[in-house]
């Protein structure tokens, strides 16, 4: 990594649109991905002929240029895409940031939409996917064969050796889902508004595969969310208070897999999240004790622990601890997930997650903690991926 | 079964269930239609000069077509009035014995067929067994032997077939493995130049790891390149199949036809260093722990798949 990360406060978020969030969106998934990112512009106060650059994931299916031919966006300086699934939703942020600081584009469109629910189902993992004889299938040819076939159960690898390393338990793993089930019951966007669970509900669901329970694994939603990114000078002509990108990172750890990295010496951590963790905290100057909330990558409870150690929340194992203390809850030192995360508002690979720290920052959560000044805001697990610190403009 | 319904069908044995003539001579088109759709591309039944330098001389019909040259077709078999076959027929029937398989055929030759021979059969009815209990259902098997001859009298060769005619709904209760359709196959591992080595050996039981040619470290899964040394050459030692479980899982959900559920997938530490994921097997699912001792077994799964499954050392 380098040590000279210049976009420390480089960029700025002015703009946050999403459709519903729903099992059967009953519209194209184009349509979700337009819509998202017509609210989103407008949010912005902005014109979609001021929009001159888009990024998105690889994993996404509706082209930007299907999109800037619905909105009359026009020209597109600037396209990219970010791969690795869910490891994506900071990154395309941070591209954004690194575009309008490069002068490439001035207005950048960051979007993520689909129909994995009512469409292809994304918790189907690489079951009937055909396998090409390329690297990238050819990793599977490992875990496919003897029934690891989901995403689930090659995160559940992952949970069986971070329990036994560490004596976390499957109800340290339930408490995530609990917070995020409490935080969704209170914001009207949630699919889970107004359905909170408890420990015993979680304890009591049927098993997806041990060690997780159905209540372990998030949602499979429809729906599409989009962030509008800017420089913060041209921010603070727009009409929302800017919500500034005070750093953004990217990180694949040694001996990176796509979601089976087990030949680490130590499987049970996430290097990727620890090199990320050294870059924003580097950038910025800032530290664990700065934050004031936080919105955990939550495809899967038990991922949510070794994240809070990788960025120094608390000791390595020690999150079960962090978390049974209730640092977790509004109120807590570091609540997270405000939005329900996506166990309980929705499952957008990430990008509803930004959206929330966005209102965060602006005070405008349904959970909103008091004084926020900043949030760190992470991506996929298991995976390369990515976070964000946003914080105030100053 | 009755005795009188055994005895009033033993009276057809023996009985000569009259002669038939074909339809037609043998000829080329239903020559054709026969060999295409079997996938017969023998030359000597449709190309007429390949099969004049052949032994025979000029084309032939293929042997094994014989009983399609005297076939009733599509008719329908007469209530009666019809042959002594017929009238058999209609009395299994009429006891319920409505359904039929075909279930041997055996035929002799005593020459080829050319184009223009023109064939008559004798049907003779051989033997009816006694009442049997078959997967399919109660029945008689029913045999007839049938000489086949030209319309000039010149034998060609007989053909015995064998019939069973049973009562519908009366086979063996209902297996859920005859109902369901085959078990589909395992998905399929991506086969290229860098782990192809490793499946191909599974294939033969053995359990390889992949080792630098050059600084003889161990890896798993396979790679081009080395990232000790820097060395792209490699070869294979075969582990001895001793391990531990590092971590495993048990699956419930989705639950895919090729697997059985719960399904118990460990990652096993081989002794030699490396880990691999593999089924766990040999033990209920609750049974399985991290740092228990495993030892290889191997799973034939179909004919282009095996794999290593690793079950408990029993102490």
């Amino acid at each position: 990594m380098s040590e000279q990360n210049r976009l420390k406060d480089a960029g700025a978020i002015v703009g946050i649109g999403a459709t519903e969030f729903s099992k059967e969106s009953g519209r194209s998934d184009l349509q979700l991905a337009i819509e998202a990112c017509e609210a989103a512009i407008f949010e912005a106060g902005l014109e979609p002929s001021q929009i001159d650059g888009m990024v998105t994931f690889t994993a996404e299916t509706n082209p930007e240029i299907e999109i800037a031919k619905n909105l009359s966006i026009g020209e597109l300086s600037f396209f990219s895409r970010i791969h690795h699934g869910g490891g994506a939703a900071c990154g395309t942020i941070q591209q954004a940031v690194m575009a309008v600081n490069a002068g490439v584009a001035d207005y950048v469109v960051c979007y993520r939409a689909f129909n994995e629910r009512s469409g292809h189902r994304f918790g189907t993992g690489v079951q009937d996917r055909p396998m090409a004889a390329n690297a990238e299938s050819a990793h599977f040819a490992w875990y496919a064969p003897p029934g690891l076939l989901t995403p689930a159960q090659w995160v559940a690898m992952f949970a069986t050796r971070y329990m036994h390393e560490y004596g976390a338990t499957s109800e340290d793993f339930g408490r995530i889902a609990v917070a995020d089930r409490r935080h969704a019951a209170n914001n009207p966007k949630a699919w889970f508004y107004n359905q909170p669970i408890t420990l015993e509900d979680h304890q009591n669901s049927r098993w997806i595969v041990e060690p997780l329970h159905l209540l372990d694994c998030c949602q499979e939603s429809d729906g599409g969310q989009a962030i509008v990114v800017t420089t913060p000078e041209r921010a603070r002509d727009l009409k929302q208070t800017p919500v500034i990108v005070r750093a953004s990172a990217q990180g694949a750890g040694t001996d990176q897999e796509m979601m089976t990295s087990y030949y680490r010496q130590e499987m049970a951590a996430l290097p990727e999240m620890g090199l990320i963790a050294r870059q924003l905290w580097n950038t910025t100057g800032l530290g664990p004790r700065d934050m004031q909330a936080a919105i955990i990558y939550d495809h899967f409870t038990p991922l949510a622990l070794p994240q809070l150690e990788e960025f120094g929340f608390c000791g390595r194992g020690e999150a079960k601890d962090f978390i049974r203390d209730g640092n977790i809850e509004l109120g807590g030192n570091l609540p997270i997930n405000t939005n329900g995360g996506q166990l309980g508002e929705a499952y957008i690979h990430g990008m509803n997650g930004v959206a929330e720290g966005v209102r965060l920052v602006r005070g405008t959560s349904t959970n909103q903690p008091p004084d926020v000044e900043n949030v760190l805001v992470t991506a996929g697990t298991m995976v390369p991926t990515s976070a964000l610190i946003l914080g105030k403009d100053s | 079964m009755s005795i009188d319904f055994y005895d009033q069908i033993q009276k057809f044995v023996g009985l000569e269930a009259g002669t038939q003539d074909g339809h037609d001579e043998v000829n080329q088109a239903m020559i054709r239609h026969w060999v295409e759709a079997m996938g017969d591309e023998n030359p000597v039944y449709v190309d007429a000069q390949l099969a004049a330098e052949s032994i025979h001389g000029e084309r032939i019909a293929p042997p094994v077509m014989l009983q399609a040259w005297v076939m009733r077709g599509l008719k329908h078999r007469p209530e009666s009035g019809g042959s002594p076959q017929d009238d058999l027929m209609n009395v299994l029937d009429g006891a319920g014995f409505t359904s039929v398989v075909a279930t041997n055929c055996e035929q002799e030759y005593d020459r080829m067929l050319h184009l223009g021979d023109h064939l008559r059969t004798r049907t003779i009815i051989d033997s009816i067994s006694d009442e049997k209990q078959t997967a399919l259902g109660t029945g008689h098997f029913l045999t007839t032997r049938v000489e086949y001859e030209t319309l000039e009298g010149e034998p060609v060769g007989r053909m015995l077939f064998r019939i069973l005619k049973f009562k519908p709904g009366t086979g063996r209760s209902v297996s859920t493995e005859e109902e369901s359709p085959p078990r589909p196959l395992r998905p399929r591992p991506a086969l290229n130049r860098d782990n192809q080595f490793w499946f191909e050996a599974a294939k033969e039981h053995r359990l390889v790891i992949q080792k630098c040619s050059d600084c003889g470290v161990l890896r798993h899964p396979p790679r081009p390149r080395c990232d000790k040394c820097g060395s792209y050459e490699h070869g294979a030692v075969e582990a001895s199949g001793k391990g531990t479980i590092y971590s495993f899982v048990v699956i419930h959900y989705p639950q895919v036809p090729s697997f059985d559920y719960p399904l118990p997938v460990g990652l096993i530490a081989l002794e030699e260093g490396t880990r691999l994921v593999a089924d766990l097997t040999g033990a209920e699912a609750s049974e399985f722990k991290i740092d228990m001792p495993v030892i290889l077994e191997w799973q034939d799964l179909d004919p282009d798949l095996t794999l290593p499954a690793f079950r408990p050392v029993k102490l």
